[in-house]
């Protein structure tokens, strides 16, 4: 039986994502209990260069001008047939835009099990076994993955992603290409974000808001707050979604990473898809009236102060402080 | 134009959640059920389609305490059709399940694009839109924010990591996952929800048996045990924030 791990790298621009160190990582470390091999495999167009940092024991690549440009269809295809002829006992996708919708549909088009929001990996007595977060991160689901092979989409917070990393290239082999269809599903163009009036990738101090605030007009309190702070307002994906702040200022998953000095967090529960794009943040102050909100989890500090009687006394307090400093 | 959106009824987490005794699942007795989230955006852009080139918008929902609320909202909002999966959804069932069982029965419905929420927050063996499209011999695309159609094709836009946008374009019949409708799910008045109840027709669909293979089994089930928890500032609002501020100055921000 085939006990080797499988990464499917992912890479965005030229760039390998954070996720594909955080997935060798966790290969990593379950791999030499299976007595497997840690196997990366790439896909893309002109991608060699993106495997010189990579921690695995062999890469496979499918570096092709056709596999250029993403196509969900064209990784099934490539990965299916890969996954059936070699049966390795884990198969690691990101839960992410790409790898996310390949590893269901292999789980389907293969009959293979499969687990989402996987956190961490345990091995016990060659048994493998997942534990993921769920229902915003209040749940901890555990079980075993059966063998011959499982799938596994695996969200970042279980493993430093420097762990993936590595000082010596891996031996690289590049493989043939399959028989390729034209895809029913095509790249069109990239649109690159737009920064707009400020880049809250780059800020030290942001000022975050969630659902919390409730409505557009509330904003205003705490745009006087980041201004008192010399900071910029940021927002979870609920408060994007209601059109109350562009895209551009959207923390999570599919909007910005930040690593501000000080990151607070007002009306913000602390779902995975945010937390994940705020772990860099120097230090974390989290306002939210549930004492039970995961992203106490994660803060340094928090209050479960109302934050509509909390934000006007702090930006007051800050005036004050700056005041002070200057006299 | 056909247009099915399926919805999924999720744990609203507003709510206290708690794990039933055998540590397995989440106990039903504490759950209050509500639509993903994300199957509401799906809902706005399919009227939105509707709005913009005439389409009939089919709203599909396993039958489960909040069903029908979230069926007759929906014809307010302007869904033309309402069809109830009548089963057994609670307990084990999972998206594999629900996949394969709308797998068999949508394809009577002749749709040319299938609409659903990009991922719930309860999904543990994938989300449902890749898994159905999968089961029924569709492509997929997921994480989409913005559906144009152009003829038997659609244009849209998906969305990657960093703020990175993918224009992309896919043959028609497809599933797509939608992250975000292009524009917040409308408001409509209960006067109109509860029109929509008077007049609307709810259909139903047999589904007899739900075949959960596919998904990791759970052994374990459990709140999440806080690690390090936040060090928490209590008091009046005064207190509060000069304990903030205080962090501030350690941290060199003031």
């Amino acid at each position: 039986m085939n006990k080797d791990i499988f990464v499917i790298i992912e890479h965005l621009g030229g760039e390998v994502a954070d996720i594909s160190y955080v997935m060798l990582a966790a290969a990593r470390e379950i791999a030499p209990a299976l007595q497997g091999e840690v196997v990366g495999i790439l896909l893309g167009g002109g991608i060699e260069n993106l495997c010189q940092n990579l921690a695995a024991d062999r890469v496979w690549l499918f570096d092709d001008p056709r596999l250029a440009d993403y196509s969900p269809t064209t990784n099934l295809h490539i990965l299916g047939e890969l996954i059936q002829q070699h049966a390795p006992r884990a198969v690691i996708f990101g839960d992410t835009s790409t790898g996310a919708e390949v590893a269901a549909g292999l789980s389907a088009r293969l009959d293979l099990p499969m687990v989402s929001a996987c956190h961490s990996l345990t091995v016990g007595d060659q048994s493998l076994g997942y534990d993921s977060r769920i229902c915003g991160g209040r749940i901890q689901v555990q079980g075993e993955l059966p063998s011959p092979t499982a799938l596994i989409a695996m969200v970042p917070g279980g493993y430093n992603p420097d762990s993936g990393r590595s000082a010596v290239p891996p031996p690289i082999e590049r493989l043939a290409i399959p028989h390729l269809e034209e895809p029913p599903i095509r790249l069109l163009s990239y649109i690159q974000p737009e920064t707009g009036d400020v880049d809250i990738s780059r800020a030290e101090v942001l000022v975050s808001v969630g659902r919390g605030i409730q409505n557009q007009d509330n904003l205003e309190i705490v745009e006087e707050l980041a201004e008192a702070l010399g900071g910029a307002v940021c927002a979870s994906r609920p408060v994007v979604d209601q059109g109350w702040l562009p895209v551009s200022r959207l923390v999570g998953k599919s909007g910005r990473r930040v690593r501000p000095k000080i990151y607070l967090a007002l009306g913000i529960s602390g779902a995975p898809e945010h937390v994940e794009a705020i772990g860099g943040s120097q230090v974390i102050v989290a306002v939210n009236t549930d004492p039970e909100a995961p992203i106490f989890n994660l803060a340094q500090y928090g209050t479960t102060s109302d934050l509509f009687d909390l934000v006007p006394v702090l930006t007051d307090h800050i005036r004050q402080a700056r005041s002070e400093r200057v006299a | 134009m056909n247009i099915l959106v399926i919805v999924k009824m999720v744990p609203d987490l507003v709510e206290e959640l708690a794990v039933d005794p055998d540590g397995k699942g989440l106990d039903p007795d504490w759950v209050r059920w509500k639509p993903n989230e994300f199957d509401d955006h799906a809902i706005e852009q399919a009227i939105l389609i509707k709005e913009r080139h005439g389409a009939q918008v089919t709203v599909v929902i396993p039958d489960m305490d909040g069903a029908e609320d979230a069926m007759y909202a929906a014809a307010a909002r302007g869904a033309d059709r309402l069809v109830k999966l009548r089963g057994d959804f609670t307990g084990s069932a999972n998206n594999h399940a629900l996949a394969r069982a709308l797998g068999k029965y949508l394809p009577e419905l002749q749709p040319d694009l299938l609409l659903t929420g990009v991922q719930a927050h309860n999904d543990l063996d994938g989300s449902l839109g890749p898994l159905l499209a999968e089961f029924m011999g569709l492509p997929y695309l997921g994480y989409v924010a913005g559906v144009h159609l152009q003829g038997d094709k659609a244009n849209v836009r998906k969305e990657h990591p960093g703020g990175v946008v993918a224009e992309m374009e896919i043959n028609l019949p497809a599933v797509l996952g939608i992250q975000a409708a292009e524009q917040a799910p409308r408001y409509v008045a209960f006067s109109r929800i509860r029109q929509a109840m008077k007049t609307a027709a709810i259909e139903e669909q047999e589904i007899p048996h739900l075949d959960i293979s596919g998904a990791a089994e759970v052994s374990l089930m459990k709140q999440v045990e806080s690690g390090e928890r936040a060090e928490m500032f209590a008091g009046d609002p005064d207190q509060v924030a000069d304990r903030i501020v205080a962090v501030m100055r350690d941290h060199g921000i003031l």
